[in-house]
């Protein structure tokens, strides 16, 4: 288990992929970029889980907090609305 | 659907159309043929046993939003209650005897500046050891998907206008956390015992599509 790489308060953007497979990285956030709201700890990846593998070594797990008029453009709420997503670490590059 | 329903038998007619309940539920699907074979081939060789299974599904539709009510209402009552329950969810639901389950909890505060709204868009995790199984609607493909984009919308729908002075969070349970709400106290409930607190926190509230009220 490595370290997390990420700090809360540290921007973030998700990666845009299309790989096939049990995936916990919702689609509309692939892409957006946001901040690390909190490290959630450290888990056995479920995309690996999924298939009957160990999923080790673990990851870091993070809640990221996006902004609502960012991901959906036509979002009809106040500007400071956010959506939060837990992410992990592989899904993260530094934005 | 017609609206009368032709017998072959005699049978006492009334004038309105009811409803009826099919006697075969449909094909099973491939998951549930799935479940069964196993839970068969489990028992079979001796791994569980049919009591074993009956008691488990028995203790999940057991389980129900009281023991988030417990602690809600205690956290009101309790600033140093509360204070663990938003540090440390896990012991703070071990104190009041509370099973944790699997997963871990994150407590989210509605305050006057702040509204929180939990959703799963992946499937339909709920945090069923503190609110027990999850309602129909939760598991809804329109509510999975309209709660992330919309969810003012969505809450006025549940009868919830949140003003605009007030920031909604949206909570998508997507990974291993799950999400408890902490309702607003709502006011004229000072002096209330822990006990007559817990009866109003219901199962909504704590999903946030409502907010608790003292009548």
């Amino acid at each position: 288990m490595t370290p997390a790489r990420f700090q809360p308060g540290d921007r973030v953007k998700v990666m845009k992929a299309d790989v096939p497979g049990h995936l916990r990285t919702p689609w509309y956030i692939r892409g957006h970029e946001g901040e690390v709201e909190r490290i959630c700890g450290f888990f056995a990846n479920p995309e690996e889980l999924a298939f009957n593998r160990h999923g080790l070594p673990k990851r870091a797990l993070y809640r990221v907090r996006f902004a609502q008029k960012k991901v959906w453009p036509d979002y009809a709420g106040p500007a400071g609305d956010t959506i939060d997503v837990e992410i992990y670490e592989h899904w993260l590059e530094r934005a | 659907m017609s609206t009368h329903h032709h017998h072959d038998h005699d049978h006492d007619h009334h004038d309105h159309a009811h409803p009826t309940q099919p006697d075969i539920d449909g094909p099973l699907t491939y998951h549930q043929k799935l479940e069964i074979a196993i839970r068969e081939l489990m028992i079979e060789k001796g791994i569980l046993s049919a009591d074993e299974v009956r008691r488990t599904v028995e203790a999940m539709d057991a389980r129900s939003p009281a023991g988030g009510a417990k602690v809600v209402a205690r956290a009101w009552n309790d600033p140093a209650y509360k204070q663990l329950l938003m540090s440390d969810p896990s012991k703070a639901l071990n104190q009041v005897g509370v099973e944790v389950g699997l997963y871990k909890l994150v407590v989210v505060e509605n305050t006057d500046k702040v509204h929180n709204l939990v959703v799963c868009t992946l499937c339909s995790c709920y945090p069923r050891a503190v609110l027990g199984l999850p309602p129909d609607w939760y598991k809804s493909r329109a509510y999975r998907s309209r709660a992330v984009r919309e969810p003012r919308q969505v809450m006025a729908e549940f009868g919830l206008e949140v003003p605009d002075d007030t920031t909604v969070r949206v909570h998508d349970s997507t990974a291993d956390m799950r999400y408890l709400v902490l309702p607003k106290r709502p006011k004229g409930t000072e002096g209330w015992s822990e006990e007559k607190l817990a009866a109003i926190v219901t199962r909504d509230t704590m999903i946030g599509v409502a907010e608790a009220r003292a009548s």
